[in-house]
């Protein structure tokens, strides 16, 4: 609300409560709203899969020599016979309460392994994320301010290629360098043969489970395996933040309060990072929750170079093996961790924007 | 007509036909174009890709099926195969070679199903507004919300693995970007005087979409979908990297990263290869991207 | 005779650029002294960029060349950029065109304010904050509490206004570069912005460079006026002589202007003469 010229005139009496609220509670409304149709769709999508896939769900249950007693049972048992809308009430139903169903090829329920491996992805993508934004956002910031100087073309170059290389292909040659000719790091897979299940699994991150146990020959081992897959990936989001960085920066950079904040006899140091980064600050908190999403899914090429047992991996080898409830749990998971990334980067928007109020 | 009057011709200030106008408008944009050497750069890749694909029978030293075991995973610069054999003993140039045909199948299929898809969800629901607007849009926010290699996984292993299922794949997870673009535009040239004037002058709705809005929205989803491109090009290798694309003993350069992946701490050209073939390839489009997005549309770029 | 604050001599603002070199101020030379001086001239004509050039503010590939741009007898040119800073904000400061634009949008007008005065000066935050509330009243904003902890976008334009003159004075320079300072403003509130401005400077022995492109308001409110077209001086003169201008340029201009006290039926188009562009600046030197 601007402020009246005229400071002279007392100010209006303070609206009613219901006002107040209203707009509050209408835009809350709105946004619980857009996620629960974004949920719906997502779900639907899956759904639709699920049912045009050529696999017949029930003669992976019981069995190419199952007699048609078993086979109705079975049919019925599922809800197949039941109409579309209410077979997709109650996939909606199962997925709210976290169920997706019994895994074809371990006989578990998806929802149990998907909690096991989740954890080891997250890790490896919030590794790569963090190694993204440390390196990406200050290249983005001196190549704006260094716009066509040495460090600018710099940037450029990391990022073309960033956006060219194959991931999965940069993942096999980083494996060929780094571990086959240097032996700099560890090999494929999450912790040494001698480490696995050595500290006990208190959040499942086990750089973080290394620390709480105090096993440090397990936190180094555990290092050494992620510091390449997530390197690789933190490259990716490396070459988009930095980029984004660059060019949110030379639009700031051009805007007059910049002028003044030099006009007042700052230091260029403090006009860029105390004025200019500030004003950058809502959209690189958007950009960053965007290529942490990437990551998630950048992960699932990367995950198979590495045999890095997340939900990437997951994912593919239930894909391989027709394992429709796996494949289609990990799918809504993963578009779960979409959307609240989403809901998160515009929470922090209305944090730090003072005009988003 | 003299080469010095031509010139002039097409650099005219003031052009004597609508047509001359538009040569005019697109020689300028050549010539800016043409002084951006990286731009220059991709576009001669594609260029030679296109060349090497079309002449792949004649460009090829061997047969990229025919497998000699006796002489599998000869090292690079080998005699007769200078980017060595596979593992069963198929010479890797060839096979490259013929790839670049599977490459450019990919991204010709997706860039024509995707940008037109989008480009009409995004223009009716621009032009249409009200319930159908916020009906289309939902649709392409959800679709935007998922995670596109995820749902392309879920998708291929749906309809089964396999080229064109790649690529339906690839196109239902790269429209929405499309429509988002379409619809803006849509919106801002809506309201514009001119069509207001094309209105009263009696056009129809469909008149007004594809004579007056479509053609001011390709410029910018021509810019659009040359940057897709080498996303496209890596989803495709990836897809076929995981087995779900084009299925053996195709040479899609995916699938031979794939192959190669077996023996990459010993014969490591088997998975090198390929993988700068696909690195060349989207690069090039990249570079040939931001010449475009100079030219076509200047304000996009910083 | 009253001292000279600022003197500049032969002052050039050139941008390289793919067709060749563009000179946005060619060979401008003038004095300052505790006087309020008009820069007149239309959009282009070099007036905002000769005021940013002697604050140094052009920013690479512009270049700034002149004889000497003299502060008190201290060649601005011979400074090293952090000497430089010691002078912006402290000695000479700046207040441009739009509050809307030239405030900080992600942060309080406090801190804004505060951040200046700091800036140079080695007082405590609560001093500065108290000093910042003087500030604030001196350019007559009422409630000044609940305006440091407001954000630009809360104020309207002629109260950002005002905030960047407060906060443009209150580090105390003896030189004031008012860019257009009333342009983006309503006309109601133009004259309240200059008064306070005027008021100010007067009180604390300033002197003003005023910019913009309004004749009239030049005349009314400043001591000399300078003319610009084309990067040049074309004409020197007293501010309440200006209306016996000579050069047809600056004539030209008063007559495209609707007068109360002669009106008519057609006002002039201005017709250029490229000869004005080619004869060398007059100096508007003391």
């Amino acid at each position: 609300m601007a402020l009246s010229e005229d400071n002279h005139e007392r100010r209006p009496p303070r609206a009613p409560l219901s006002d107040v609220v209203w707009p509050v509670a209408r835009t809350t409304l709105r946004t619980f709203g857009s996620i629960a149709v974004t949920l719906l769709g997502l779900l639907f999508v899956t759904f639709i899969i699920g049912r045009v896939m050529p696999i017949d769900p029930v003669l992976s249950i019981v069995g190419e020599r199952a007699s048609q007693s078993t086979y109705d049972a079975v049919y019925q048992q599922l809800g197949l016979d039941k109409p579309l809308i209410v077979q997709f009430l109650y996939y909606i139903w199962d997925v709210l309460h976290l169920d997706f169903g019994i895994s074809l090829l371990n006989a578990r329920p998806v929802s149990e392994d998907i909690a096991r491996v989740f954890p080891a992805t997250l890790e490896l993508a919030t590794l790569g994320i963090l190694f993204g934004v440390v390196l990406g956002v200050p290249l983005g910031v001196l190549a704006a301010v260094r716009k066509g100087s040495w460090i600018d073309q710099v940037a450029r170059v990391v990022a073309l290629v960033g956006y060219s290389m194959p991931i999965f292909w940069l993942g096999l040659m980083g494996l060929l360098v780094f571990y086959g000719i240097l032996g700099w790091v560890g090999g494929p897979g999450r912790v040494g043969i001698f480490y696995v299940d050595v500290v006990p699994s208190v959040t499942g991150l086990l750089l973080v489970d290394a620390v709480l146990d105090g096993n440090w020959d397990v936190f180094k081992d555990a290092f050494s395996h992620i510091i390449l897959p997530a390197s690789l990936l933190g490259y990716y989001s490396l070459a988009y933040i930095s980029r984004m960085t660059r060019s949110f920066m030379l639009e700031q950079l051009s805007a007059e309060y910049v002028t003044t904040a030099r006009v007042k006899g700052m230091s260029e140091w403090d006009v860029i990072w105390k004025h200019a980064f500030k004003n950058i600050r809502v959209q690189l908190i958007t950009v960053i929750a965007l290529s942490y999403a990437g990551l998630l899914e950048g992960s699932v090429l990367t995950e198979i170079i590495f045999s890095w047992p997340g939900i990437g991996s997951y994912i593919t080898t239930a894909l391989l093996s027709a394992d429709m409830n796996a494949v289609l749990g990990g799918t809504v998971v993963v578009g779960l961790v979409f959307i609240l990334l989403n809901i998160f980067s515009d929470l922090l928007y209305k944090v730090f924007d003072p005009r988003a109020k | 007509m003299t080469e010095q009057t031509l010139k002039q011709w097409l650099l005219t200030d003031t052009p004597t036909s609508r047509r001359h106008a538009k040569i005019s408008a697109f020689y300028q944009g050549w010539l800016s174009f043409r002084s951006n050497t990286m731009a220059m750069i991709g576009l001669g890749i594609l260029v030679a890709l296109v060349v090497i694909a079309a002449a792949a029978p004649l460009l090829a030293p061997h047969d990229p099926f025919v497998q000699d075991l006796g002489n599998r995973l000869a090292p690079l610069g080998s005699e007769n195969h200078v980017f060595g054999t596979d593992s069963l003993g198929r010479d890797i140039l060839s096979r490259l070679i013929y790839g670049a045909r599977i490459t450019l199948y990919i991204v010709a299929l997706v860039a024509l199903i995707a940008p037109v898809a989008g480009l009409l969800v995004g223009t009716i629901s621009g032009y249409v507004g009200g319930w159908t607007d916020t009906i289309l849009m939902r649709i392409t926010d959800i679709f935007l919300a998922f995670p596109r290699l995820v749902l392309a996984l879920a998708f291929v292993a749906a309809l089964g693995a396999g080229i064109e299922n790649a690529v339906l794949a690839i196109s239902l997870t790269a429209w929405p970007p499309y429509a988002r673009i379409a619809r803006a535009e849509t919106l801002t040239i809506r309201s514009s005087d001119y069509i207001s004037a094309i209105k009263l002058q009696g056009a129809g709705a469909l008149r007004i979409i594809t004579k007056h809005i479509w053609p001011l929205c390709i410029s910018s989803l021509i810019v659009r979908v040359t940057l897709d491109m080498a996303g496209i090009i890596l989803a495709a290798a990836g897809l076929g990297f995981l087995g779900l694309g084009a299925q053996p003993p195709s040479p899609e350069w995916g699938a031979m990263i794939s192959e190669g992946r077996r023996f990459i701490l010993d014969h490591w050209w088997v998975a090198t290869m390929p993988g700068l073939a696909i690195f060349t390839v989207s690069l090039a489009f990249n570079l040939l991207g931001d010449g475009l997005r100079d030219v076509l549309d200047p304000k996009a770029g910083e | 005779m009253m001292s000279v604050l600022l003197d500049v001599e032969n002052l050039w603002v050139k941008f390289p650029s793919r067709h060749g070199v563009f000179d946005a101020v060619r060979g401008v030379s003038f004095t300052l002294g505790r006087e309020r001086l008009g820069i007149v001239g239309e959009s282009g004509s070099g007036k905002s960029m000769t005021g940013r050039a002697i604050l140094r503010l052009i920013r690479p590939p512009g270049i700034v060349e002149a004889d000497h741009i003299n502060l008190e007898g201290v060649n601005l040119l011979d400074k090293t950029e952090k000497e430089m800073r010691d002078v912006r904000g402290q000695r000479i400061s700046m207040v441009m065109q739009d509050p809307k634009f030239s405030l900080n949008p992600v942060m309080t007008i406090g801190d804004q304010i505060i951040e200046a005065y700091r800036l140079h000066s080695k007082a405590s935050k609560a001093e500065a904050y108290k000093k910042s509330l003087e500030m604030l009243e001196a350019v007559s904003i009422r409630d000044p509490e609940r305006v440091m902890r407001a954000y630009p976008h809360e104020m309207s334009g002629g109260m950002g206004q005002r905030i960047m003159i407060a906060m443009m004075l209150i580090p105390n320079p003896q030189i004031l570069i008012a860019d257009e300072p009333t342009s983006a403003l309503d006309v109601s509130v133009q004259r309240q912005v200059l008064d306070i401005m005027d008021k100010l400077v007067k009180d604390r022995g300033m002197g003003l460079i005023f910019i913009s492109h309004d004749l009239n308001l030049v005349a009314d409110f400043c001591d000399r006026v300078l003319i610009m077209y084309a990067g040049r001086i074309v004409e020197v003169c007293d501010a309440e002589k200006l209306h016996a201008a000579k050069h047809p340029y600056t004539r030209g201009l008063l007559n495209s202007l609707p007068r109360l006290d002669a009106p008519r039926d057609r006002l002039e188009v201005l017709q250029r003469d490229p000869a004005w562009s080619e004869a060398p600046s007059v100096s508007g030197r003391v």
